[in-house]
């Protein structure tokens, strides 16, 4: 009997939105595609320190651009380092600087955009028009400029690209806010007199957070892009600790004598960026109720 | 119609006026004291005292930002500390060269992005539809300043078809600065193809679900004119808005495209006003930017109602 109860159980768990949405995912072949060169990515960067390779910092004046070869399987740059070796902690730094500027543009802007949609009233309007006037700037001229005025270094990148995509978040949270306040349950909710801090933890945040997932994976593939064009520009990642912009940056000066040098980190970021874009979009269609 | 723009310019004015704050506290958010960096090695106070008072910022700071914002309004921008030009002056200098980049950009972005669209709308579900999707989305993942390192060790160094860098006003030698500009155009305008066809692409499935598209076929008409004429002019609208809210993007790729190319542009303007701590010329390139992005919206909202008969017989 409790065995037969427990198998029904299983049967409706299993008819369960969230099994449909995961298998729509894994069915979704370019979605895969996207974790696995997303899941790759992160491994190598967190496992940077325990590889077997040299030091992404030590010069070898000995070896100074030489091209791609047993010893350096990607070549060596403009003063002898290693670029695999920079290459793998480059990731760290561009994995790091997409998430912790996500995080930050998240942990700011989906509160905000909750309490405006929820709220309303004049809460709502100075909210939005804040959100919108920071939307009349572009979003790398908008980091760039307070890159500039934070002064140039990784962590200031990831606060400016951060501070820049919170707008975006703002404005999600606040259309999810709203429909969802409109909702009957939240309706329910509050005519038995659960506290709005109730509401908005137990019914508003829930029911905002899986557009808000599939935002941040798309937005984690700009922000890579993002840091990658400041440290490009000199306002990110300082010499000599490695990042991919940074390592174009220098790149560009030795086209003709080391063209390996563009190379490698221009495909890094690509196929990073191409995982996350692909995974968000795959996540987008998974949770997406109307698509087919 | 009228009432509908009016409306618009009048929202805009708040955004406008919140945008100039925020760019103003940025300037007053800078650590240290702007006096003493004026003054340089004279640390003299009465010298800095005079200077507080010739600059004004002995005054309370909301009366800083109103006589900084009337000076906005009459077009003044501040003076670059370090050449010592006006801003407004520099930036009408470079921004026709950016300009310049940016249609090219547009042009090439709309040739490839709204065809490839349609195609991939029309055979939705084919190896065509598919192909053309990992490449808007290769697109949009590539950053443009690597594809522009990549193009010029190809194109320029290998096998020397185009100029790999500099630019050439259109006045002086057409011919040639249309040639300097094919690269960094091709460059800007990838991201803007992808972003394109696949808003296309979305556009013309929406549309070809109608009820009128279904009838248009019904009466036997042929596919072609059905895609083009029946499908496409209605998918139409909201491809025009995007292509206005594009702008922003245009003018931040335009900073990393004019870097790589070494175009003299608006763009590497706000890139070496970083470099030497020239804020005003910072200030106004955000400003300009933002007020630029703004006209766009509102010019992507009035072509959407005149494009749009059910809004503009309004």
């Amino acid at each position: 009997m409790t065995h037969a109860m427990n198998e029904a159980e299983d049967a409706i768990l299993a008819k369960r939105p969230e099994s449909r949405a995961w298998r729509k995912f894994r069915s979704h072949k370019s979605a895969l595609f996207g974790s696995v060169m997303v899941g790759l990515f992160t491994l190598i960067a967190v496992a940077a320190p325990i590889l077997p390779i040299p030091d992404p910092s030590a010069t070898d004046w000995g070896a100074i651009r030489l091209a791609p070869s047993m010893a350096h399987p990607l070549g060596t740059d403009e003063i002898g380092r290693d670029i695999l070796s920079r290459m793998i902690w480059g990731a760290r730094a561009s994995l790091l600087a997409g998430v912790v500027s996500v995080a930050i543009a998240m942990v700011i802007g989906v509160p905000l955009g909750i309490m405006a949609g929820y709220m309303r009233g004049w809460i709502d309007a100075v909210i939005s028009r804040c959100t919108e006037a920071l939307l009349a700037i572009p979003f790398l001229i908008l980091a760039i400029a307070l890159a500039a005025f934070l002064g140039p270094s990784l962590t200031n990148a990831m606060i400016a690209i951060g501070i820049a995509s919170t707008p975006l978040f703002i404005r999600l949270a606040r259309g999810q806010a709203i429909n969802i306040a409109a909702e009957d349950y939240v309706e329910s909710a509050h005519a038995i007199g659960l506290s709005t801090s109730k509401i908005l933890l137990r019914y508003i945040f829930p029911n905002v957070l899986p557009p808000v997932l599939v935002q941040s994976t798309l937005t984690v593939a700009s922000a890579i892009i993002a840091e990658a064009s400041l440290s490009f520009l000199g306002l990110g990642q300082q010499p000599p600790d490695p990042s991919w912009g940074a390592m174009l940056n220098t790149a560009k000066n030795f086209m003709v004598q080391a063209p390996w040098m563009a190379l490698w980190p221009g495909v890094a970021i690509y196929l990073v960026v191409l995982g996350f874009n692909l995974l968000g979009d795959g996540l987008r269609d998974a949770l997406d109720p109307r698509e087919e | 119609m009228l009432t509908h723009i009016l409306h618009r310019v009048l929202v805009a004015i708040p955004t406008l006026i919140l945008i100039s704050i925020f760019i103003f506290a940025l300037q007053k958010l800078l650590p240290g004291d702007p006096v003493l960096a004026l003054a340089g090695e004279d640390r003299d106070p009465e010298t800095l005292d005079r200077l507080r008072e010739l600059y004004g910022f002995n005054k309370p700071i909301w009366m800083q930002y109103l006589i900084w914002g009337k000076g906005v309004l009459q077009g003044d921008l501040g003076i670059s500390i370090r050449s010592g030009i006006p801003v407004t002056e520099m930036i009408a200098q470079k921004l026709p060269v950016t300009l310049q980049l940016a249609a090219m950009s547009m042009l090439f972005a709309i040739a490839i992005g709204i065809p490839a669209g349609i195609i991939s709308a029309v055979h939705k579900g084919t190896k065509t539809d598919y192909v053309a999707n990992v490449v808007a989305l290769s697109g949009l993942s590539i950053p443009n300043f690597w594809l522009g390192i990549m193009l010029i060790m190809v194109v320029s160094v290998k096998f020397k078809l185009l100029p790999a860098s500099g630019y050439v006003p259109p006045s002086e030698d057409f011919w040639l600065s249309i040639k300097t500009m094919i690269m960094p155009a091709f460059v800007l305008g990838t991201g803007l193809a992808a972003a394109l066809m696949r808003h296309t692409r979305s556009s013309m499935l929406t549309v070809m679900r109608q009820d009128y598209v279904r009838t248009a076929r019904a009466k036997g008409l042929r596919e072609r004119v059905v895609i083009m004429r029946h499908a496409f002019r209605n998918a139409l609208t909201p491809i025009v808005t995007l292509i206005a809210l594009l702008f922003g993007e245009l003018i931040a790729g335009a900073v990393l495209t004019e870097q790589v190319f070494t175009i003299p542009g608006f763009g590497k303007m706000i890139v070496d006003a970083v470099f030497n701590r020239d804020y005003a010329v910072v200030q106004g390139v955000v400003l300009v930017t933002a007020i630029g992005f703004i006209l766009m919206n509102l010019m992507a909202d009035i072509a959407y109602v005149l494009l749009n008969p059910r809004l503009s017989g309004r």
